[in-house]
């Protein structure tokens, strides 16, 4: 058995509720994603198109985050899903380093790496992963690949030809896959990012890897401190000179 | 950030999440810095004690292994402070996994520095025999001083995949295609015989001529071939379209283009004019001021290495 997705671009329509899903799903933390839809505009005015592309980890059968990882945080489960293991992971940042789709992130509450799952605790007791049922027109296909009869392998086989994968000069054989994409949608540097103000967000960097409020010595005291619970809303109480509130200006 | 520059190919990215720019940033490059001093005095004395007489370096035996003990828990502290789980360290001895080279190395690395440690004991009981008397382990261990010459060769040979490895983890970080094997290898190398060179002029004042000489003509040596490698590889990547998008950004004066440059220059053309005169005449103020640019231009040429590829956006 060996677990895999397709995305049928031609389908997904942007509406993000596979994000929200996931986030929800998995508790994953403000500024982190282990799944994120990109908008990509293509073409000059007035023939434009917008195309979106739902990126997530691509649980690589020859996965580089997993080599890399040196007490096997990162591991293969026996249905194909690259599995992270958030007490074991000694949050050196390698499978950042490695893995060519920039799939993972620190979390900042754990400070350790995850990633999507494939959700792998639903898949267990036999259910879909949350993107999957959110998506409205079922863009989202999850599946065995290996077996000739499932609805993936199906969908692979009508579209013999279209069906894509992300980098495969990687030789990382990604097991998600794409239908209805491009060499702009799917390749990083065919198209410009440029930060700033864009369609309804700031398009930026991070600017911490993990919990930005954890410094060097916090790494060291934190199993003797505490710096109470964290939550979505502990991230949003941040500085930001930029952004400076009213509140911390006396109230009004 | 690099993505900037990249030429416009009418599609742009209007709705995104914030990417993480830098992962791996200055401890990094500091923990590379310091392990290409605690491998390369290794490197560099064995290849002084093959060619010359014991007696022309009085204070070797133990000042080459106190500073390669010093460079290494450098190495090692900024290993575990880098990580974001620092007591979890640990699981990389109770837990490795053998593909990685961040857990051969950790291994390799640990023996390599208690080995080191032993030597430097070894080497300071013997030069100091007041210091022996006053140390407990000092005293519980007599007879041992042909240990050192025992493990000697052995240290070497093990500084050679130390020096190493920090290179296969950056092969194995597949994301980056700037730092690909082999010319990561090789610059490693070059790193540890500079590194190691230029650490032992600052110790070998009281040192032959001819030893001088030598640690010159190394010098001069791995500066030659890391200022080849970085041109070659700076000019001349063709390896894959990142590796090229990052270098194009570079060139055109980006972010540490000019510290890649002062890299150059500090680190490695300098040191290398001073290092040939040095082998004419022997001047020692100015070989140790060769050695000192040639320390302070190898930790900016690496940290640019290191932060360039990162700034490309993978998806
Ligand atoms: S996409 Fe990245 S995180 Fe996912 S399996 Fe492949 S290398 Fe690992
Ligand atoms: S950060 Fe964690 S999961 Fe990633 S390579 Fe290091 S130990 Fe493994
Ligand atoms: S499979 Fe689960 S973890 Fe992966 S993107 Fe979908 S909801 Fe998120």
């Amino acid at each position: 058995m060996k677990l895999g997705f397709l995305v049928d671009l031609n389908l997904c329509m942007g509406c993000k509720g596979c994000e929200i899903a996931c986030k929800v799903e998995n508790d994953v933390p403000l500024s982190s994603w282990r799944l994120r839809v990109k908008y990509i505009d293509i073409g000059t005015f007035p023939d434009t198109s917008r195309s979106f592309t739902p990126l997530r980890c691509n649980h690589c059968e020859s996965a580089p985050c997993e080599r890399i990882c040196p007490v096997s945080a990162l591991h293969y489960l026996e249905n194909g899903i690259v599995n992270v293991d958030s007490a074991r992971c000694i949050g050196c940042a390698g499978c950042m380093m490695a893995c060519p789709y920039g799939a993972i992130y620190m979390d900042p509450e754990t400070n350790t790496a995850d990633k999507c799952t494939y959700c792998a605790h639903r898949i267990e007791s036999g259910m879909m992963p949350a993107c999957v049922v959110a998506c409205p027109v079922e863009a989202n296909i999850f599946g065995d690949v290996e077996d000739d009869t499932s609805h993936i392998s199906q969908y692979i086989m009508e579209h013999q030809g279209a069906v894509q994968v992300r980098k495969p000069e990687k030789h990382t054989n990604p097991k998600h896959y794409y239908v209805g994409g491009g060499t702009q949608t799917l390749d990083p540097l065919a198209h410009e990012r440029i930060e700033g103000y864009s369609l309804f967000n700031n398009i930026t960097h991070l600017d911490a890897v993990g919990d930005k409020n954890h410094g060097v010595l916090d790494r060291f005291l934190a199993p003797f401190t505490s710096h109470g619970e964290h939550d979505n809303k502990s991230f949003m109480n941040f500085d930001n000179n930029a952004h400076e509130s009213h509140e911390e200006e006396g109230g009004h | 950030m690099v993505e900037n520059t990249i030429h416009a190919t009418q599609a742009v990215v209007t709705l995104d999440v914030a990417l993480p720019g830098i992962i791996w940033g200055w401890m990094i490059t500091l923990n590379m810095w310091a392990k290409s001093i605690g491998t390369g005095v290794i490197l560099v004395g064995a290849f002084l004690l093959y060619r010359h007489k014991k007696e022309e370096m009085p204070n070797l035996r133990w000042i080459m292994p106190l500073i390669s003990f010093i460079a290494l828990n450098v190495f090692l502290l900024f290993t575990l402070v880098d990580l974001h789980q620092p007591y979890r360290m640990i699981n990389i001895f109770l837990h490795p996994h053998w593909t990685s080279a961040i857990t051969v190395g950790a291994w390799m690395a640990s023996l390599f520095t208690g080995l080191v440690t032993v030597m430097m004991l070894i080497g300071g009981f013997d030069a100091f025999p007041d210091f022996r008397k006053n140390c407990a382990i000092g005293k519980s261990v007599r007879g041992i001083s042909g240990f050192y010459e025992k493990i000697f060769p052995f240290v070497v040979f093990l500084a050679i995949p130390v020096t190493l490895y920090t290179a296969i983890i950056m092969a194995e970080s597949s994301a980056r295609e700037l730092w690909q094997a082999p010319a990561e290898v090789m610059q490693m190398m070059w790193a540890a015989l500079l590194a190691g060179s230029a650490a032992l002029i600052f110790v070998s004042g009281s040192w032959s001529k001819e030893t001088r000489k030598d640690l010159a003509l190394v010098l001069a040596i791995a500066t030659f071939f890391s200022f080849m490698m970085y041109m070659g590889e700076y000019f001349f990547s063709f390896k894959s379209a990142e590796a090229e998008a990052t270098l194009a950004y570079v060139h055109a004066g980006g972010e540490y283009n000019v510290e890649f440059w002062f890299g150059m220059v500090l680190g490695f053309i300098i040191p290398f004019f001073l290092a040939v005169s040095n082998m004419k005449s022997d001047n020692k103020t100015l070989l140790r001021f060769a050695a000192l640019l040639a320390l302070v231009g190898l930790y900016l040429a690496k940290d640019v290495w290191l932060k360039i590829p990162q700034m490309l956006p993978l998806s």
